[in-house]
């Protein structure tokens, strides 16, 4: 080996190899976490899908039954459908807003942006709890400053809490407000990345700010959309925090969303095993969503 | 000293003489440019600023002004006792305390150990560490959300049940930290890992050493990323805490929310308390968070 020394400059990942005990010490606080909390979760859980189990004492294969029972139970659908139904208005409202942001903010003709940054980003920092309470606190049905000035210019109060498709929409607003921050860095990061020689060009060919917007700012972003749509598609099916805190659900159980239905059927009435397979189902339609995505992805840069 | 201020001057004059002939004609057209996009970007933050400046502005009328009509923006008669009713009540400073505790402890843990498997996984090449490295890729499929029943029962089989700790273990390994430290270490050239080899040193203490040193800008974005997500943390703490005693944070307001009356003026109090530290923190090391190349997918 040592006679192969000069070969280091060549193939260094052949000599890397060589390095067996150094690697193992590094991750092995990692690999004891990631089989304790991850792998043996994700197997019994799986297990546990297929059975009937119900948090303590012995428990039956039922094999299928689990999925069976919950294509059949409706309140499994209204929670599905509220959260598919949550994340398809979510999704797009954040994005536009914060690509919107993030275009006003890399722009070189704006003044005080650094201040106005930590305005954007200052949502992002407070809690789902305390995100649903604050707008809780701005849409109450009698209280609430929104009600307040509608009724003030002539208008009458709306019903934000007690109808629950206003109640959803308040939440939509409340998550796009709160997630901003996050996903207007990422553009923020990726349009500052795109060569201001194209502009120049651009600008030189007598292409407007709109024409230079769709033109070389959106395809030149394509990657960084992908992820944002990504990364704001999963946490919006995984929404529970903010709805809790929001209108708990309400009004009644209208909109109970996927992981408030796995929390209530698992810990509630302790039917763990199916929740477990309840978590599959939403596991399988994250799955789905990331696949889909990236083949757009795909699609999207090979263009 | 006169030869050098003189080309200096002539190179100024020159380059404003240039900025002068720029397109639409300078000064005035930048001004022109500059209105529209400055008042774009200060309704927009007026709109995402308003919410959180009502909130905070409420928190400070007494329990009585809250409702009052016409609503003020400014609280005639500011006082502080929703913040003190809501520290008194419901064990709040004890709240504090264990929130204080789970964000320290699990953020230094994190941290640690998000740097030692990034850097293993930029710097050696061995298969079962690609093995690993696509465990850690599923992680981000298989969220916690997902398996919370399973992960529940593994994490109480483990004797973890109502304690803090079982708040902290399994929050400490996050693709996230691990993805930042990989992509900074790829970056940091072999060369100087095998200048260190050359020199006798050990791989570990290279490690300790230069690596961990070097890699302070990604320690402290990660810390904020970190504390920021334990802070905020609800199901997880809701779900193994029992004990009113261990409670954080945010079971506390929630709970106070929960109620079927709610008193606004607690509510609003404890909410704002809430966010204080998460605001300062982020205050102090925001030019990290703003500046973080955070492409690797940040969850959690």
């Amino acid at each position: 080996m040592t006679e192969r020394a000069p070969d280091v400059s060549v193939s260094p990942p052949r000599s890397r190899s060589k390095y067996t005990l150094a690697p193992l010490v590094l991750i092995a606080a990692n690999v004891v976490l990631f089989a304790l909390f991850f792998l043996w979760p994700a197997v019994i859980g799986l297990v546990y899908s297929f059975t009937n189990y119900t948090g303590v004492g012995a428990f039956q294969f039922v094999g299928l039954d689990n999925y069976q029972r919950l294509f059949g139970d409706s309140t499994f659908f209204d929670a599905l459908t509220r959260t598919l139904l949550y994340t398809v208005l979510f999704v797009p409202l954040n994005f536009v807003f914060s690509l919107l942001i993030a275009n006003v903010l890399v722009s070189k003709h704006a003044k005080g942006v650094s201040v106005a940054r930590v305005f954007f980003f200052i949502p992002w920092l407070l809690s789902p709890i305390v995100v649903g309470v604050l707008w809780r606190w701005l849409f109450g049905e009698n209280f609430g400053l929104v009600n307040y000035f509608i009724e003030k210019f002539g208008g009458s109060a709306v019903p934000w809490q007690s109808n629950a498709d206003l109640s959803l929409m308040v939440v939509v607003v409340a998550a796009s407000w709160a997630w901003t921050g996050f996903s207007m860095l990422l553009f923020i990061a990726a349009i500052k990345n795109v060569p201001t020689s194209y502009y120049e060009a651009a600008a030189l060919d007598g292409a407007g700010a709109w024409r230079q917007f769709i033109s070389i700012t959106l395809p030149s972003i394509a990657p960084t959309s992908f992820i944002v749509i990504l990364l704001n598609t999963i946490h919006a099916m995984k929404e529970y925090p903010l709805f809790a805190s929001l209108n708990n659900g309400g009004p009644g159980t209208t909109n109970n969303l996927l992981v408030q239905y796995i929390y209530q059927t698992g810990f509630k009435s302790g039917q763990i095993g199916y929740a477990s397979a309840a978590s599959f189902v939403l596991m399988l339609i994250l799955m789905v969503v990331a696949i889909v995505q990236m083949m757009v992805n795909r699609r999207v840069e090979n263009r | 000293m006169t030869t050098t201020d003189m080309p200096r001057k002539v190179d100024a004059d020159s380059v404003r003489g240039v900025a002068k002939k720029g397109p639409r004609g300078g000064r005035s057209g930048g001004l022109r440019r500059a209105v529209p996009a400055t008042t774009l970007l200060w309704v927009l933050a007026a709109i995402y600023a308003v919410p959180v400046l009502w909130f905070v502005l409420s928190s400070f009328k007494p329990a009585g002004d809250l409702f009052s009509l016409p609503l003020t923006l400014f609280p005639n008669n500011p006082t502080v006792s929703g913040y003190k009713a809501a520290w008194d009540s419901a064990n709040f400073s004890q709240y504090f305390i264990n929130t204080t505790i789970v964000c320290v402890i699990a953020t230094i843990l994190t941290v640690g150990v998000s740097c030692c498997t990034g850097y293993a996984l930029a710097k050696y090449d061995n298969k079962w560490l690609k093995v690993f490295f696509v465990g850690i890729l599923a992680t981000t499929m298989l969220p916690g959300e997902v398996m919370l029943a399973p992960q529940f029962l593994v994490v109480r089989d483990l004797g973890l049940y109502n304690s803090l700790a079982g708040i902290i273990l399994p929050a400490v390994l996050t693709a996230t930290g691990c993805f930042m430290f990989r992509q900074f270490f790829l970056t940091v050239p072999d060369e100087l890992i095998e200048a260190a080899r050359i020199d006798g040193a050990r791989e570990l203490s290279i490690f300790l050493r230069i690596m961990v040193p070097i890699s302070r800008p990604i320690m402290l974005t990660l810390a904020i990323l970190s504390f920021q997500w334990r802070w905020n943390d609800y199901i997880w703490p809701l779900l193994m805490l029992n004990d009113p005693n261990k409670f954080t944070v945010q079971i506390g307001i929630q709970s106070l929310v929960g109620a079927q009356n709610i008193n606004w003026s607690v509510v609003l109090g404890g909410s704002v308390i809430s966010m204080i530290p998460l605001i300062v923190v982020f205050l102090v090391f925001q030019r990290y968070v703003m500046n973080a190349d955070i492409n690797a997918g940040l969850k959690d």
